[in-house]
């Protein structure tokens, strides 16, 4: 039997039609998502819409004061102490007044401007890291908290370049396998957090797991029970909230408000 | 018909074929054994998240819908096919049962030559235990 060209092309166009069509295929194009149900938070979990915090700059004197909040956060986060300026990794610290708002250009400030103050991410409503990350592995939450992925940086640190607050820090090594550089007696310290691994940019948190516990960010707790007590820390879009408070009974400040990032940290002078 | 050059030609294609096919026959009776991850013991946990059978062939999967929905939505708390809820964690939930690394994870993942790089970063329970 003569099998003829026009016959050739429908038998092969029927069979792709089919392999498209069947099971194998279909499975292979659109898997169904394993393990896909009803998804929740915890019950006690803390919920707003945009979290913020106001630090209290008079109530930190002495050094201890700042001490308490970063040694805290750097011990809940499993963030290594490396001596060296150059390649340190820091989500919480501590800078003169001047270096941190360069905008308040004043010379006689006096006090003010010798003063240190608490830095972290600010948490932008605008973040420019987050406009800038090419993989999406620095986002914005529900809730405003400018969250990392770790699982998605791939170390290009376009957001170190971006965030104008000098937040970010990047993991040149292997933060388990630090030399005598680290003084690094006890890490990782909680057993509960992961650690990060070379090339990652890594910054403040909010402390999110914590929030998904019902608890407070370790800085605000730890200020709170062993320190001043500077801090305060809830939803800004809660007119009732402690941060609402504070921002109502107090002149507050934002590091470098003309950029146009829309902090959401606060500072009272 | 007639093969000219038998002579260099048959003990040609048997060096050839000795040399091609030396990975095959060397290799003859030295399978790696098939590994045995360590099961946790009954009395720690009967039943995985999901049967068995779907852990061994989707657990990748599934971990990787859990990181997901754990750092993308903010959502902790997934609750199984059988209804009971987990908090959705490698460190803090799978290794609490399968708290040996090396006879569960390693077994397997060293068998067929693949490395996750989940514990770059997570801790397995030994380094959980030495962190506190």
């Amino acid at each position: 039997m003569a099998f003829n060209r026009r016959q050739f092309l429908k038998v092969a166009g029927l069979s792709t039609a089919l392999g498209l069509g069947g099971k194998g295929a279909f499975e292979l194009l659109w898997p169904g998502e394993v393990g896909a149900t009803e998804l929740a938070t915890r019950p006690r979990a803390l919920h707003g819409k945009r979290w913020g915090m106001v630090i209290d700059t008079r109530k930190f004197k002495k050094p201890e004061d700042f001490e308490v909040c970063t040694k805290a956060c750097h011990q809940a986060h499993n963030v290594p102490y490396i001596k060296t300026k150059r390649i340190e990794i820091k989500w919480i610290w501590s800078a003169y007044f001047f270096q941190a708002f360069t905008d308040q250009e004043n010379a006689y400030l006096g006090e003010t401007n010798e003063g240190q103050v608490l830095l972290l991410c600010n948490h932008c409503d605008k973040p420019p890291c987050v406009r800038v990350c090419p993989t999406k592995a620095t986002f914005q939450r529900e809730d405003g908290i400018v969250f990392m992925d770790f699982h998605r940086c791939i170390g290009c640190r376009f957001c170190m370049a971006a965030c104008p607050y000098g937040s970010r820090s990047f993991n040149f090594g292997d933060p388990r396998k630090l030399n005598d550089q680290a003084i690094n007696p006890k890490f990782p310290s909680n057993g509960d957090f992961p650690t990060r691994t070379k090339g990652v940019v890594e910054k403040c948190n909010f402390c999110a797991e914590r929030l998904a516990q019902g608890l407070l960010p370790a800085c605000v707790e730890a200020s709170r029970k062993h320190g001043s007590g500077g801090l305060y820390f809830g939803d800004l879009a809660d007119p009732n909230s402690e941060v609402r408070r504070a921002l109502r009974q107090h002149f507050t400040i934002r590091r470098k408000p003309s950029l146009g990032t829309h902090p959401s940290v606060f500072y009272i002078v | 018909m007639k093969l000219y050059d038998a002579g260099k030609i048959i003990p040609g294609v048997i060096i050839f074929l000795l040399i091609f096919l030396y990975p095959l026959y060397s290799n003859i009776g030295g399978a790696a054994p098939v590994p045995k991850p360590l099961l946790p013991k009954p009395a720690v946990a009967k039943q995985c998240v999901l049967p068995t059978a779907e852990m061994k062939a989707q657990h990748m999967q599934l971990v990787d819908n859990w990181r997901n929905w754990v750092v993308r939505d903010g959502k902790r708390i997934w609750t199984s096919p059988d209804g009971r809820a987990f908090n959705m964690s490698l460190t803090n939930t799978c290794m609490r049962c399968h708290n040996d690394k090396e006879k569960f994870c390693d077994q397997c993942h060293n068998y067929l030559g693949v490395k996750p790089y989940c514990w770059d970063c997570h801790l397995d329970p030994k380094q959980k235990k030495e962190a506190k």
